[in-house]
């Protein structure tokens, strides 16, 4: 059995194909950058939008966070790079890919952000409101501060997840560490050494950062940190 | 400097408030008594704009304020207004609500420093100032949770101070406190009264109201029942409702074991 399993494992071919396959990992971590950045931005503002006043911004963004997380992350990426250019909307692979992912994770990070501003007990929305604050002046001292402690952690969690997830983006032809493997497969059928690199390569990198989240989440758990805040040191 | 005309407040089903009528001038010292569920908390709560009124007219110096009716149309305040009237008024709660995230010292600095836009050299001293006054200039960079109930309300009271309120309203202000710690917290209200500080105080401790109110007012079922100087309203209740009222606390009292409201 482990004669055999040694023997299936390609070791001589895998030192060829390794690099082509650490460019692909490259690809995956620069789009799970990309896409994390632009999510946790416009999360953050869909969050807002949906915990704001006005019935028009709490209507477009309620649909949007519902259309999203009731569609296939797979539908929408085949939606944006096969369907849109019929409307003349073209965008290469990667593009496509960064949209994609980016539409579906700010609409769940948007869920996180509300759940963590929800979390802060109402009595500090009415000590901020009876001295004065504005709304916006709320939630930029009081409110966001205090709900990013909340929220770091669920964060750091689907950072990890959306690493995996952008293996999905090779299905609109993006060269990351998943379509890479494919391509080398489909020409030598080296299925068992590519897909296990492939897992390794994966797992090396979201191992570390699992970590960070639960260092994370323990740093969370302790007071506030003696260190001025540059709410207060900033502003004036 | 503050009046409030016929206001009626109810959640859903239930009227907290019934045409309440009151004027408190400045510099008055007003306690508010009765027993929970009279509408004294709301009474307060609406003079903040933490509750809408469902009808009557809340004026401060004078204005008709977050929504009144004017040439028989009803005028709702701008957000930005309802903020400046707010910023005038300073409230104190039972459960302190103190920012976590800052200092003590940072808890009295961050609204004049982002609402009145003080500069840091004025603000500063002054705040610290205000930490003194409360009794806790050994206490400026504490967080609130490292601050025991009594400190954490005295730190509450300074920075509702650093507004340069016109009126203070505390709402129970020593409810959820260790009675270890309430006298602290008194001896800072009645400094403040003796300065001439116009103060709405929602209160269980009858020794407090006895002594530094300079009206007392007793509500029940959301009305306004009796009211008069202190002296009257201890020794000499004259609604029914008064009298029950005070004989059960008094008693209250004596099965805690505890001394009787000190005259």
């Amino acid at each position: 059995m482990f004669q055999n399993i040694t023997s299936l494992f390609d070791f001589e071919g895998s030192v060829e194909y390794l690099p082509e396959l650490l460019r692909g990992a490259l690809v995956s971590v620069e789009l799970t950058f990309c896409v994390m950045l632009i999510s946790l931005v416009f999360g953050l503002i869909i969050a807002l939008m949906r915990l704001s006043r006005p019935r028009v911004t709490r209507t477009v963004s309620t649909i949007y966070v519902e259309v999203v997380r009731g569609t296939p992350c797979l539908l929408q990426l085949f939606y944006i790079y096969f369907v849109l250019p019929a409307f003349g909307i073209r965008f290469d692979p990667f593009m496509a890919g960064v949209i994609g992912l980016s539409v579906n994770y700010s609409a769940y990070l948007s869920e996180v952000y509300r759940a963590g501003i929800i979390a802060v007990p109402r009595g500090q929305l009415e000590a901020a409101h009876a001295l004065g604050m504005s709304r916006a002046k709320m939630m930029r001292l009081i409110i966001l501060p205090q709900a990013i402690r909340v929220v770091v952690p669920p964060l750091g969690n689907y950072f990890i997840s959306l690493f995996k997830d952008t293996s999905l983006v090779s299905i609109v032809t993006v060269k990351e560490l998943m379509f890479t493997g494919q391509i080398i497969a489909a020409t030598n059928f080296q299925y068992f050494t590519i897909f296990t690199i492939i897992g390794i390569i994966y797992l090396s990198l979201s191992y570390p950062g699992s970590l960070f989240v639960s260092y994370l989440e323990r740093r969370m758990k302790v007071g506030y940190r003696r260190k001025p805040s540059r709410l207060i040191a900033k502003a004036g | 400097m503050i009046r409030l005309e016929k206001i009626c407040k109810s959640f859903g089903h239930l009227v907290v408030l019934r045409d309440v009528t009151l004027e408190v001038d400045k510099g008055e010292v007003v306690c508010v008594i009765g027993p929970s569920g009279a509408g004294k908390s709301t009474m307060l709560r609406c003079i903040n704009h933490l509750e809408t009124l469902n009808s009557g007219t809340i004026y401060i110096e004078g204005q008709p304020v977050y929504r009144y009716m004017k040439d028989g149309k009803l005028v709702i305040d701008r957000e930005k207004r309802v903020d400046e009237i707010r910023a005038q008024v300073g409230m104190v709660f039972q459960s302190f609500n103190l920012f976590p995230h800052f200092t003590a010292l940072e808890n009295v600095m961050v609204s004049p420093l982002h609402v009145l836009r003080e500069p840091m050299a004025e603000l500063r001293p002054r705040a610290m100032a205000l930490m003194a006054k409360v009794g806790l200039s050994d206490k400026i960079d504490a967080y609130p949770h490292e601050l025991s109930g009594g400190q954490q309300q005295r730190v509450a009271i300074a920075r509702a101070l650093a507004m340069r309120p016109k009126a203070m309203l505390f709402d129970e202000v020593t409810s959820a406190l260790d009675p270890k710690l309430v006298g602290d917290v008194l001896r800072v209200m009645r400094q403040l009264a003796f300065e001439g500080m116009t103060m709405i105080v929602v209160t269980h401790e009858m020794g407090f109201a006895r002594e530094v109110a300079d009206r007392v007012i007793f509500m029940a079922d959301g009305a306004i029942v009796e009211e008069g100087p202190p002296a009257e309203i201890f020794s000499n209740p004259k609604n029914e409702r008064t009298i029950q009222f005070l004989r059960s606390v008094l008693q209250r009292r004596q099965d805690l074991g505890e001394e009787t409201a000190p005259s």
